[in-house]
């Protein structure tokens, strides 16, 4: 079938096309690397050393002790799910109204603006160093870490109640304010009617990330399972350590569970 | 030489898709496999490549028992066997060049296919086959920029790059306008001639399959239902296949088939 | 009441239910603020303004020649963060390969092995993971970068099996039709598919990793947070001012970085 073969190469293009920026994205790639690693100022004798104590802990995992720290152990799950659960209510009922004033296509520019400025601030600042700053002015215990945890549900929810608003059927929305609705009532029936099923499953999804996050605010004193997992870590109680690990994983997938069964149910 | 003999096919959804089917295709010959959605004539064109494994039944492709290969014989034989999709099924992110290529990957080590080292052969025949589709001026176009049209076209030149003994061809028109259906069809068989290649071709639409294939399977429920040349093909056969309504005006007689106008671009 | 049509959103005993409902919340949540209210010192509370007013005018003007001493701190934030996102993609895509329902090779046994690792890596904080690598590698950024890397191992590839569970069949179905053996059919028919979505989540993940990094010093694994932590333990709040500074900024530009990246992909 072939006349006279013509040998024609091909070679993939490239991803980059323009040769310089390929080249210069590569090198500085390397660089960055070279010094990057450069950096790691590794002991590895300690490293080694440590090795038997990773194993150690590994083997905790085949024989947790949940009995020798029982009563921190049950203090701090009932303060870390407390928290957990009072932080993510009282953080979707303010987030709604923040929400609503950091949409684009509802609130006046003033309003918007302020509203943004909140919620970017909660979302730049970890949530143990929120931590720190409520423990040093409102003092060691669960408060702290409720108010940690509300103000970073708060930026959450916000946000990305903020942009479901945003993104909302405008035509739905113009119809009830076609009909003489006031605000409220066009917010109860145009908006609310929309962005309900995302408010509850991004509800569901941040009570998960609460509980998370309220397991290591402990280390900050301000409150929950943290401080007893720090303690058991300090003494190389490896068996209570993974009792705890246990526990948060486990309750974890009760709420990912749930949440993905409520889901379901409200769409 | 196809042979397949007796074949059944029963989903885990316990629907019995083929119904002990048997037919012979000889070398060169295109036939056209029309029936009713669900007749299961897709599942039949599946069964022959086994990318839906048969319950029962031979498939024999040139002395080889399909239905029996391990998946390393399977390759062996899929190898031989081309391809062509309702929905182009192109890897959209490659290129032009690549989704060519992709036809010989049953001939090419891993290592070679990651780094898109083909043998200059098939780089060869590649040019070669997108120069006969029409498309060498698109080599390193990414399939995601090209018309429905072209898109088949590559889809064709991948499986005839595979050297294949047998084509399979999915609905190769159904996404397309009526010109651009013409001509693919047009340069399906054109190309079957050219290498004396049989092909079984399943087709929606009756006046296609009439002007171009030689010969005509009507599948419905699972069972072959007609069985002869184009030109047999009567209201009264129709009716059988699909079930009652007016055929008058689908089925056309050799008198009205128009042999001229529809050009082939890139010859 | 005959000829009015009475309408009601819900039947009686469903709003019955609706409220009932609520009230179970409104209990359940005033239970816990009961016991979240007895284990406060509320003495303290209500001085929490005066303190939180002293605290300020302590720490206003930020001490800015402390700058000098967090570059080098910065430095290992970003390695930590970035290292630590790299490694974690190593295991990241084999276990989204194993856990994604079209290409596991067992769904009943390989597969919840596999979302079992992302569930575990996923629950646990990435403090607590490098509370426990400083326990066990001792102190500095190594035990920093494996803790985010362990971390960012569920993260990453639970995104990723969802994007892997989403792919076009077909364009699957045609590459293994030419004869491909499986790890070309994953090279050629998968990995085009996945391509945008990896980079996608990459960066998605180092974004948040860097405000990760920021804190992981409080446990002695290495970048800023240990400024932090000393500056808090000898109650510097000048400095303390200026290091939340400097990650604040450090945060919203990665998140801008993040942003342009990923509008740039799609």
């Amino acid at each position: 079938m072939s006349d006279a073969q013509v040998v024609r190469h091909w070679r993939k293009p490239p991803t980059i096309e323009r040769a310089w920026l390929r080249y210069g994205l590569l090198l500085l790639t390397l660089v960055y690397l070279y010094f990057s690693v450069g950096s790691y100022d590794v002991n590895w004798a300690r490293v080694a050393e440590g090795l038997d104590r990773g194993w150690a802990f590994i083997k905790a995992f085949a024989n947790p002790d949940f009995v020798s720290r029982r009563s921190d152990f049950i203090e701090g799950m009932t303060e870390s799910i407390i928290m957990t659960v009072t932080s993510t209510v009282v953080g979707i009922i303010i987030s709604i109204p923040i929400a609503l004033g950091a949409a684009s296509n509802l609130a006046p520019l003033p309003v918007y603006l302020f509203c943004r400025a909140i919620i970017a601030l909660s979302r730049a600042l970890h949530e143990i160093i929120v931590a720190i700053l409520m423990v040093a002015i409102f003092g060691f215990g669960p408060l702290a870490g409720f108010i940690t945890l509300s103000f970073a549900t708060i930026g959450f929810l916000s946000k990305l109640l903020a942009e479901d608003i945003e993104s909302m059927d405008k035509a739905q929305a113009e119809a009830v304010k076609a009909t003489g609705a006031s605000w409220l009532q066009w917010i109860n029936y145009a908006v609310q009617p929309q962005v309900m099923p995302r408010l509850i499953g991004l509800s569901m999804y941040r009570l998960d990330i609460n509980f998370r996050e309220s397991a290591v605010l402990g280390l900050v004193g301000a409150g929950g399972i943290g401080a007893t997992l720090n303690t058991a870590f300090d003494r190389y109680e490896f068996d209570t350590a993974a009792a705890i690990i246990i526990s948060i994983i486990v309750i974890v997938m009760v709420l990912e569970y749930s949440s993905s069964l409520i889901r379901g149910w409200v769409q | 030489m196809l042979r397949i003999t007796n074949l059944s096919k029963r989903y885990k959804t316990g629907d019995d898709a083929l119904k002990g089917v048997s037919l012979e295709v000889p070398d060169g010959q295109v036939l056209g496999l029309i029936g009713p959605s669900g007749a299961g004539k897709s599942t039949l064109i599946r069964c022959v490549n086994r990318l839906v494994e048969p319950t029962t039944g031979t498939i024999d492709l040139n002395g080889a028992q399909l239905q029996r290969l391990g998946s390393r014989k399977l390759r062996k034989a899929r190898r031989r066997i081309g391809m062509i999709f309702q929905e182009y099924a192109l890897v959209e992110r490659l290129t032009v060049m690549e989704n060519v290529l992709s036809g010989r990957l049953g001939y090419v080590g891993f290592w070679a296919s990651w780094f898109r080292k083909f043998p200059q052969d098939d780089i060869n025949e590649a040019f070669r086959l997108l120069e006969r589709v029409g498309l060498d001026h698109m080599v390193n176009k990414r399939a995601d920029e090209l018309s429905g049209g072209q898109r088949q076209r590559v889809g064709i030149a991948r499986a005839l790059i595979q050297n294949p003994e047998l084509l399979l061809v999915d609905e190769p028109t159904a996404s397309l306008d009526p010109k651009t259906s013409r001509q693919i069809m047009r340069l399906i068989c054109e190309l079957c001639e050219e290498r004396n290649l049989s092909a079984i071709v399943n087709i929606h639409d009756v006046a296609l399959a009439q002007l171009f294939v030689q010969r005509i399977v009507g599948l419905q429920d699972g069972k072959i239902v007609f069985d002869g040349p184009p030109d047999s093909l009567d209201s009264a056969v129709l009716t059988q296949i699909y079930g009652e309504e007016d055929w008058e005006a689908t089925t056309i007689d050799d008198t009205q088939t128009d042999k001229h106008s529809l050009e082939l671009s890139g010859e | 009441m005959a000829g009015k049509h009475v309408w009601q959103r819900r039947t009686t005993t469903r709003q019955l239910l609706i409220w009932f409902g609520w009230l179970l919340l409104v209990a359940i949540f005033v239970a816990c603020w009961m016991y979240i209210s007895n284990r406060t010192e509320w003495f303290f509370v209500y001085d929490a303004p005066r303190i939180a007013g002293d605290i300020f005018s302590r720490a206003t003007p930020p001490r800015w020649s402390y700058i000098e001493k967090l570059w080098e701190p910065l430095w290992d934030t970003l390695n930590v963060a970035t290292i630590g996102t790299a490694l974690s993609l190593i295991f990241a895509i084999p276990v989204a390969f194993l856990a994604a329902k079209n290409t596991t090779p067992s769904v009943t046994f390989v597969r919840p092995i596999a979302l079992f690792l992302i569930v575990s890596s996923r629950s646990i904080n990435s403090l607590i993971w490098a509370l426990l690598l400083v326990a066990i590698i001792g102190p500095g950024i190594l035990a920093g970068t494996i803790a985010i890397a362990l971390r960012s191992i569920g993260f990453c590839a639970k995104l990723l099996y969802e994007a892997i569970e989403e792919i076009n069949t077909t364009q699957v179905e045609a590459i293994s039709a030419t004869g491909a053996r499986q790890s070309q059919v994953i090279s050629y028919g998968i990995l085009p598919q996945i391509m945008p979505a990896l980079a996608g989540i990459t960066v998605f993940r180092w974004d948040i990793n860097i405000r990760e990094s920021t804190v992981l010093g409080l446990v002695g694994a290495g970048g800023i947070g240990l400024q932090l932590q000393s500056s808090l333990n000898i109650l510097a709040w000048p400095q303390v001012a200026l290091i939340l500074l400097v990650i604040f900024i450090a945060v919203i530009v990665s998140e801008w970085i993040s942003a342009m990246v990923r509008k740039a992909i799609i």
